[in-house]
């Protein structure tokens, strides 16, 4: 489509843009910084001021080095930033496991970091926090990673828009550090999954707007004449999560100077709007981006086609439509009126099998190279992350039929149901997917050591046994204690009875978050030494593993659309 | 089969498949929120709900900066061994001032809906300050801090006139009034210096209520020289579930059944 | 281009779409019948549940939701099972209201009940003040001891659970310790050698030259409330001062605090909260927890 000289006026102009965009930002901040009456809020100004000073270094630097060297190679893939994603998404993930580990000893030894005086590390503060950086930070890095790459290869053509990946990768960090350091200085909009104050959701939403716009465009200029099914998946996962964010976070700032904000509904209105953002952030960033990932990675990993592309049609377009309508399965019976109710428990039930759907495409992909389960310990983390995501979207439609939900709503059934998917699917398909990348990326034969992967699957798997278990042990049991009637037709058990009952359960969900931390930790290590270049002795060299790094000409061949 | 081929229009066009994603995903939300907003079953008909004062907006802003909802729920469930343990069953009513709300959707701690009058002032000092001085078994963090740190209320106006922007009925008198009202409800013997003030706290939020007595005023924290940030998140714990009048609820109404 | 030609799978012998990105290939296999009927089912019992319950809602202006053949409401559904509750307890709830004690200690059933009704009612309500088994915390009374700051027959137990103390109902236990200090009706040092007397009461520190001097002060401000001897008075709340049981605490710090202060602590009336046969029940409970006081 284009010469190389519009292009390379292209490029400048992403820069340009880049740049202006930062320099915006850098100007409000200073702005914060220097007049907001609100400390907290200028203390966000300073921190965003940093950043924006290291942001236009980063943006002058960058155009410095246009003239001499292919910044921006069109016919080369953006790998770069590919590594970035990894490192970033490794750190992330072990802070935010840490944290639920806190957040756990917290409840298990109620004295456990907290400093009275302080309150900065009380629960309800590190709650979010740990919530946020699981799902945001760490999965949210995932995402990006693993999309930028995936689309790039599929669509066969180097991302689209220059600085902008750039843009979107670290105005992306800067809306975490901004969050997080939000929930523990007490800057919360109250909302869970959606805590972030007006500002920074709308730092968020420019953020999210260019990743939508890279990604569109990258797959416009695509030489592939087919969208490939994990590009749907991720599309509908940007798409639709920019619409939750931008409703849900509809709020009116007390005044520009101020961190602090009112939501635009109240009650019952907001209750429903809160999940049917909350429940769609686990169906759009949590389900539909993590099998983007799935779709790839795994037919890639295991060198198989996808089982079947009528099935991928059909529980696409079914998953997508029908994950929308559940969530007043988080509201039962609430104050919310019951058709409501109705609408998202029978929805729900109606997830069961598309939701399956998935499952049973990467699952089947392996028909004939089963024996891959045995020798590459990658490919089995992404298999049993399918089975625990089978797991959890069997538990979730049962747990939205109202009866089961009077009991399990409000206890650590949930908490167990999160975890599954949480642990089990998001975790795992994320950690096969960055072993995949670790190795790709780095462009090496294989990883550092395939049994430190086996070492992490084990821990990792023991922990997400011990943490459901005993969740659904003590959640069960607080719902139906909270229930329970003495002969002569009173209430049996009081509500701290129930808090001690959970002891046990506590001490073994923090004993399996432990595990689940140090498997994280062996595989950063793991990924370290890899992406040095590094294989551990001893190990035989014959596994499998196939690479990725092939660079086909793909320069010359003309964009599909 | 012809039926899948035909799916290939949105395989090889990139906007056509965002604008069928954006359409297909639009809908549920659209039929699900939209009829809360007129159908007329979706709030009860109560006499009572009034909006917070100030002193109760900023004790509950506190107690969302806490994040309090990740632990207590603040919905009794119209089911048998809620509505005894805690009280009536909750009502979209009683939230309708609430941006957001905070329902919550964990009950590490007990729900909260009703927790207004159940406690004396002093033993929620006791218990925020150190919650397993009072109850050995809890697990609730302890929040010392707020003891005695002062109520940072100086936005509490702008507070309330954003409030009022997305539909809660402060009046004129309640936004000028703001800061001194939020003074008032702390000390009962409150006497400004060098100010006008009208005492008129209580008529205010009683006629916006259409109840008497729906505003508790007293040194919540034992200390009336001061405003502590405990005297505000006490006296917001104080009200809670206490407006609505149950004496007049109709719960036989068909816009009030569930 | 890179529509490549249709081909067989080897290893599972199916066709394969012909698309290929990056070396990925799609099989052509159909929707496995298994699944498509299960999906096709939960449609089906969806559209049945809709029939039955509140569904779904009605365009603006066109009335509210389709309520459903069942006519189901959660609300009718929970008031008539705590009405069934209720009922089922109503009989000998009354009974136990209109029961003396003598009676109910002599009931078995009767007594049975009430502290059924009694333990249940007290964890939830009671227990986060004054402990787990009425043990109690400084500043909250242990109802497992025969020390009464108001009493402890059954009457007046109930008396004042019912109204609490300190609270604005008429029938509520009422009086009001000065707050010496903050008051500044006493200095400093007067509070300091009349917490030193008060120690003396109960054998905790020797008399001394200070502890005279605070008895002076004690006989003129406090023996209207705790009495001459220091033994308190009911009637008024105060606790007695000579014994080893102290609401607050008894190091000197403490004593000085509560003299400066006064405290004057509250509990809640929960006549305003829970039922009377409840109450009735809470009171049997609390007295036996500490064998109560027969005498008054
Ligand atoms: C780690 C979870 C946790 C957090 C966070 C938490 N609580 Fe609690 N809360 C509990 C538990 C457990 C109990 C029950 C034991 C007790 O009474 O301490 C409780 C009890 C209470 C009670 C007594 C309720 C009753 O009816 O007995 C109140 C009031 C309360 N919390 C208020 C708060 C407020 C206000 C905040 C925030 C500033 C807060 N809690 C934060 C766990 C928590
Ligand atoms: C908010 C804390 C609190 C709660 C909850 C509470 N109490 Fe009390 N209660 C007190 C305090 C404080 C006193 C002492 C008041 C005083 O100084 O006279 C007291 C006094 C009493 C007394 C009088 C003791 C005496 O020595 O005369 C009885 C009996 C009693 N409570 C029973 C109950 C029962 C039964 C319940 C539950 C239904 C209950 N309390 C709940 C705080 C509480
Ligand atoms: C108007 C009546 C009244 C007067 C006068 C009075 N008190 Fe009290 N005192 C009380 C009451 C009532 C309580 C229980 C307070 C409570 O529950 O907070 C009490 C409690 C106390 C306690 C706490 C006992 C414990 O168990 O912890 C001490 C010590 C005490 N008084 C000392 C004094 C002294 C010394 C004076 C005189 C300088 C005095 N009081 C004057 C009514 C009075
Ligand atoms: C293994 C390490 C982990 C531990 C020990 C841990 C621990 C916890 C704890 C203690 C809670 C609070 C539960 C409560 O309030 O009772 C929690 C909540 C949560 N965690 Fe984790 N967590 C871990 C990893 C993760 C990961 C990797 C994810 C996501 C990818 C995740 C997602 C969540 C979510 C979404 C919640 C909120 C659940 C709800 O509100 O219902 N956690 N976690
Ligand atoms: C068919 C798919 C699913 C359905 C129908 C479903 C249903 C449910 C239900 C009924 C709840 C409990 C709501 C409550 O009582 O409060 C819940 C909670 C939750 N589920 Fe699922 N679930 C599904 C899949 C998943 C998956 C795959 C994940 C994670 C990866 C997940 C993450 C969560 C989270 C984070 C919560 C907690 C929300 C909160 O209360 O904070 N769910 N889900
Ligand atoms: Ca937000
Ligand atoms: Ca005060
Ligand atoms: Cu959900």
């Amino acid at each position: 489509m284009a010469s190389s000289t519009i292009q390379k006026m292209g490029i400048d102009f992403s820069v340009l843009t880049v740049g202006l965009f930062v320099g915006v930002f850098t100007l409000l901040a200073l702005l914060v910084a220097a007049w907001s009456p609100d400390p907290l809020f200028e203390i966000h100004g300073w921190i965003s001021l940093l950043m924006g000073i290291v942001a236009i270094a980063a943006v002058c630097f960058w155009a410095a080095g246009l003239k001499r060297s292919k910044v921006f190679d069109p016919s080369a893939y953006e790998d770069t930033l590919i590594k970035w994603g990894v490192g970033v998404s490794m750190f992330w993930g072990v802070v935010g496991i840490l944290v639920g580990f806190v957040i756990a000893m917290q409840l298990t030894f109620p004295n456990f970091l907290y400093f009275p005086e302080y309150g900065f590390l009380n629960f309800g503060r590190l709650r979010p926090l740990h919530t946020s950086a699981v799902i945001f930070a760490f999965g949210g890095n995932v995402l990006l990673a693993t999309s930028f790459h995936v689309v790039q290869r599929t669509c066969r053509t180097r991302i689209a828009g220059g600085m902008w990946p750039w843009f979107v990768f670290w105005g992306y960090q800067a809306f975490i550090v901004l969050a997080a350091t939000g929930y523990v200085m007490g800057v919360t909009a109250g909302r869970e999954y959606a805590e972030p104050e007006w500002y920074v959701d709308l730092w968020l939403t420019i953020v999210w707007v260019a990743y939508l716009l890279v990604f569109l465009g990258t797959i416009w200029k695509r030489k592939e004449p087919h969208i490939y099914v994990a590009n749907w998946f991720y599309l509908a996962f940007i798409v639709t999560i920019a619409m939750l964010h931008i409703v849900n976070n509809l709020a009116v700032p007390i005044s520009p100077l101020s961190s602090q904000s009112v939501s635009l509904m109240s009650g019952v209105q907001d209750a429903l709007t809160q999940w049917w953002y909350g429940h769609n952030a686990v169906g759009f960033f949590l389900t539909a981006g993590f099998l983007a990932i799935m779709y790839y990675y795994i037919p890639k990993r295991a060198e198989r086609p996808v089982f079947s592309y009528r099935l991928s049609i059909v529980h696409f377009w079914a998953l997508i439509f029908i994950y929308i309508w559940a969530g007043p399965h988080h509201l039962h019976y609430t104050a919310l009126p019951q058709w409501a109710q109705t609408l998202g428990m029978t929805f729900s039930i109606m997830l069961w099998m598309p939701s399956w759907g998935g499952m049973i495409n990467g699952l089947m992909t392996l028909s004939g190279a089963w024996d891959k389960l045995r020798t590459d310990p990658v490919i089995r983390m992404m298999v049993v992350s399918l089975a625990f995501y089978g797991m959890s979207t069997f538990e979730g439609p049962l747990m939205s039929v109202r009866a089961v939900n009077s009991l399990s709503h409000y206890t650590d059934w949930t908490i167990g149901h999160v975890h599954s998917g949480a642990l089990g699917w998001v975790g795992f398909i994320s950690f096969g997917a960055l072993y995949c990348l670790a190795q790709w990326m780095w462009k090496r034969d294989r990883l550092y050591s395939a049994k430190l992967v086996e070492w992490h699957f084990w821990t990792a798997t023991i922990g997400i046994v011990l943490y459901i278990t005993s969740m659904w042990v003590s959640g069960i049991m607080e719902g139906l204690m909270w229930r329970a009637y003495n002969e002569f037709g009173f209430l049996e058990y009081t509500f701290v009875e129930t808090v001690e009952a959970k002891h046990i359960s506590y001490i073994i969900r923090s004993l399996g978050g432990l595990l689940y931390l140090v498997g994280a930790l062996i595989m950063s290590f793991n990924v370290f030494m890899t992406a040095k270049g590094k294989t551990r002795k001893g190990e035989d060299d014959h596994v499998h593993a196939p690479t990725n790094d092939g660079l086909p000409a793909f320069a010359e061949a003309t964009p599909a659309e | 089969m012809a039926l899948f081929d035909k799916h290939a229009v949105f395989e090889k066009h990139s906007l056509l498949l965002t604008v069928g994603i954006l359409v297909v995903v639009a809908i549920g939300g659209i039929i699900e929120i939209a009829p809360l907003f007129y159908m007329s079953n979706t709030i009860e008909r109560v006499n009572g709900m009034r909006p917070y004062t100030p002193l109760e907006l900023a004790g509950r802003e506190i107690y969302v900066r806490e994040g309090c909802y990740v632990c207590h729920s603040q919905m009794v469930r119209p089911l048998r061994d809620e509505v005894e343990r805690y009280g009536h069953y909750s009502l979209a009513a009683e939230s309708m001032y609430d941006h957001p709300f905070q329902w919550g959707s964990k009950r590490t701690g007990p729900d909260l809906a009703r927790v207004g009058g159940k406690y004396s002032d002093e033993w929620h000092m006791d218990h925020m300050a150190d919650p397993r001085s009072v109850v050995p078994e809890s697990i609730m963090p302890p929040y010392e801090f707020m003891v005695d740190r002062p109520l940072d209320y100086s936005m509490i106006s702008e507070t309330m006139a954003a409030m009022r922007v997305v539909g809660v009925p402060y009046t004129d008198a309640m936004i000028e009034n703001a800061d001194l009202d939020l003074r008032a409800q702390a000390d009962p013997d409150f006497y400004p210096e060098n100010v006008e003030y009208d005492y008129g706290l209580e008529d205010r939020y009683n006629e916006a209520s259409g109840r008497e007595g729906t505003v508790n005023v007293r040194v919540f924290d034992g200390v009336p020289e001061e405003v502590t940030e405990m005297d505000a998140l006490i006296a917001y714990l104080q009200m809670l579930g206490t407006l609505v009048d149950f004496d007049t609820y109709e719960a036989g109404d068909l816009q009030n059944r569930r | 281009m890179s529509d490549h030609e249709k081909e067989i799978d080897e290893a599972t012998g199916v066709e394969t779409t012909g698309h290929e990105w990056d070396g990925i290939r799609e099989l052509n296999n159909p929707l496995p019948r298994w699944w498509l009927y299960i999906f096709y089912a939960s449609i089906a019992w969806a559209f049945v549940y809709w029939i039955l319950m509140p569904a779904w809602p009605a365009l603006p202006g066109m009335g509210t939701n389709t309520p459903g053949i069942r006519n189901h409401s959660d609300r009718d559904l929970v008031a008539a099972s705590v009405q069934e509750l209720r009922d089922a307890r109503a009989e000998t709830g009354q009974a136990l209201i209109n029961a003396s004690l003598d009676e109910i200690l002599s009931d078995q059933s009767l007594r049975q009940f009430a502290m059924a009704a009694g333990e249940s009612a007290f964890g939830d309500n009671c227990a986060t003040c004054h402990g787990a088994g009425g043990q109690g915390f400084p500043g909250y009374p242990t109802l497992a001891d025969d020390v009464w700051l108001w009493g402890g027959s059954l009457d007046e137990i109930q008396h004042t659970i019912t109204y609490g103390v300190r609270q604005d109902n008429l029938e509520t236990r009422f009086s009001m310790m000065p707050a010496f200090g903050r008051d500044q009706i006493l200095s400093s040092e007067e509070i300091r050698a009349v917490a030193h007397y008060v120690r003396t009461l109960s054998g905790l520190e020797e008399a001394s030259e200070e502890s005279h001097h605070g008895q002076e002060i004690f006989e003129f401000q406090c023996v209207s409330c705790h009495t001459e001897a220091g033994t308190g008075d009911q009637l008024q709340g105060a606790p007695d001062l000579t014994d080893r049981d102290w609401l607050y605490g008894s190091d000197l710090e403490t004593v000085i605090n509560t003299v400066y202060n006064a405290r004057n602590s509250a509990m809640p009336a929960w006549g305003e909260r829970l039922d009377e046969a409840t109450i009735k029940a809470l009171a049997v409970y609390v007295y036996s927890l500490s064998g109560g006081e027969t005498n008054s």
